[in-house]
């Protein structure tokens, strides 16, 4: 899909992470190349939120390099960094003391926008995400869940990064406002291309939305594959997760057929 | 004589008295807050001080306010003149409520608040500044709300120094065992009370976050 001629965006040299002497990434080698989405997958504890954090420098390696855009991040200037990478959450990461026109134009503005600039930005930025512009002048309260989510996602395009970062972006969010918000994903990535780095535990959401999927378990890389090939892997790890996700389905519909035969 | 009979034949030093006393904890209140805040802040953000800095704060606040004032009366400079004593006095007592809401604010901070603001490339002080701070705000007000209430209670202590202040009108009531003269001390210095705590729960709720 791409020519592996160019360099990576993002690249893990043998990167391992521990706290107070536990262990949560053992020696992660991993390239993300442009335009990409490459989506981590794996249960929660599995160390994929611990790599989205080492990307932006939330964290620093034990050993090992990050390097992004051919530069180790050891060597980047902090705050630079991370005003070039576009940081998306869970709902809870909007300052909610902020309207949402300031809430998208924070890095615009810490990074010396004027003022006519800005404003025409997070305009742009509302369309691009489908909010209306009425909603510039409310508080992230006053939105609902899927709402707040979209200004999540403006706020980490503010500043037009060519790295986006999220984490569990859409976890919190009902399953139909869930489905929404990933085509638009995907029709925004088709037009944007952004080297996107999404962590997720969905398995449906990694296939859906993925360029490839890297599965993640103990800190340790399992497999890293296209959509396709991961529903065929041979890897014991990512058939579990297959599974699981097949067998969840089945005994649903099991169990729903049970109770409408009991009652 | 009632006490408003009291009050208003001698309102010019009622009002006297009231405005010393106003001095006396405003001044207090302000260096309280000038030296706490700051202090609250750096707590906050240095895990290893907090324990030593609140068991400080906490200790000054349990010694008895005239003991206190005794114990500042041989000191050199401030011993010259009662009112620095006792301003001095009064944020030393001020200190621990607005330290302690401070450090309790800020640390009350959403971390997924304070994260995404770090990721996004917020610096240490923007963050302070823009994020930390006004969402701590609501929690530090009411702090010196109450530093402002147990300041102006306080306050009146003050006159047995010699610092002046509705004090003044109590202890000579007391002297003269005399209610009115009390009261005439008592009701301006309740009345301060209530209007602080009433005036900066007012900010309060204008400034809330939400």
């Amino acid at each position: 899909m791409q020519p592996t001629t160019t360099a990576p965006v993002i690249e893990f040299r043998d990167v391992s992470y521990s706290v107070a002497g536990t262990s949560v990434l053992l020696g992660l080698n991993l390239q993300v190349q442009s335009g990409e989405t490459l989506v981590l997958l794996g249960r929660s504890g599995s160390g994929k939120t611990t790599t989205l954090k080492l990307v932006n420098r939330l964290l620093s390696p034990t050993s090992g390099e990050v390097w992004v855009n051919g530069a180790p991040t050891a060597d980047a200037d902090v705050i630079e960094l991370r005003r070039s990478i576009g940081w998306v959450i869970q709902e809870v990461g909007l300052f909610p003391h902020f309207t949402i026109e300031r809430n998208i134009a924070l890095v615009p503005k810490i990074s010396g926008w004027p003022a006519s600039r800005i404003r025409a930005r997070v305009e742009e930025l509302l369309r691009m995400v489908g909010l209306n512009l009425d909603l510039a002048t409310r508080y992230p309260h006053q939105l609902s869940g899927g709402q707040r989510q979209r200004v999540g996602v403006a706020r980490a395009l503010a500043a037009d990064p060519e790295i986006l970062l999220m984490d569990e972006p859409f976890g919190a969010l009902d399953p139909l406002t869930r489905d929404e918000l990933q085509r638009e994903f995907l029709s925004l990535q088709k037009s944007l291309h952004k080297t996107v780095v999404f962590v997720t535990h969905d398995l449906r959401e990694a296939l859906r939305l993925g360029s490839r999927i890297a599965l993640m378990e103990a800190g340790r890389l399992v497999t890293i594959a296209t959509p396709q090939d991961f529903l065929q892997s041979p890897d014991p790890w990512a058939a579990a997760y297959v599974r699981a996700f097949k067998d969840g389905l089945e005994k649903a519909a099991r169990n729903r057929q049970r109770v409408e035969v009991l009652e | 004589m009632n006490v408003f009979h009291f009050m208003l034949h001698n309102h010019e030093q009622v009002l006297e008295l009231t405005a010393e006393h106003l001095w006396l904890v405003g001044i207090s209140t302000l260096l309280a807050i000038l030296i706490g805040l700051p202090l609250g802040i750096v707590i906050a953000r240095i895990p290893r001080l907090n324990k030593p800095v609140l068991a400080s704060a906490n200790i000054i606040q349990t010694i008895p306010s005239l003991a206190l004032f005794g114990f500042l009366l041989p000191v050199p400079w401030l011993g010259q003149r009662a009112d620095r004593l006792a301003i001095l006095a009064l944020t030393l007592y001020a200190l621990l409520p607005i330290i302690r809401n401070t450090f309790t604010g800020i640390r009350g901070v959403d971390p997924a608040v304070v994260e995404a603001g770090r990721g996004m490339g917020l610096t240490d002080s923007q963050l302070l500044l823009q994020v930390q701070l006004p969402l701590a705000m609501s929690v530090i007000l009411s702090g010196v709300r109450v530093a402002l209430v147990i300041s102006v209670g306080l306050a009146t202590i003050a006159a047995a120094i010699g610092a002046g202040g509705l004090g003044e009108f109590i202890f000579r009531g007391l002297a003269m065992v005399d209610d009115q003269v009390i009261l005439a001390g008592a009701i301006p210095a309740a009345l301060l009370a209530l209007i602080a705590d009433f005036g900066v729960g007012w900010v309060e709720k204008r400034l809330q976050p939400r």
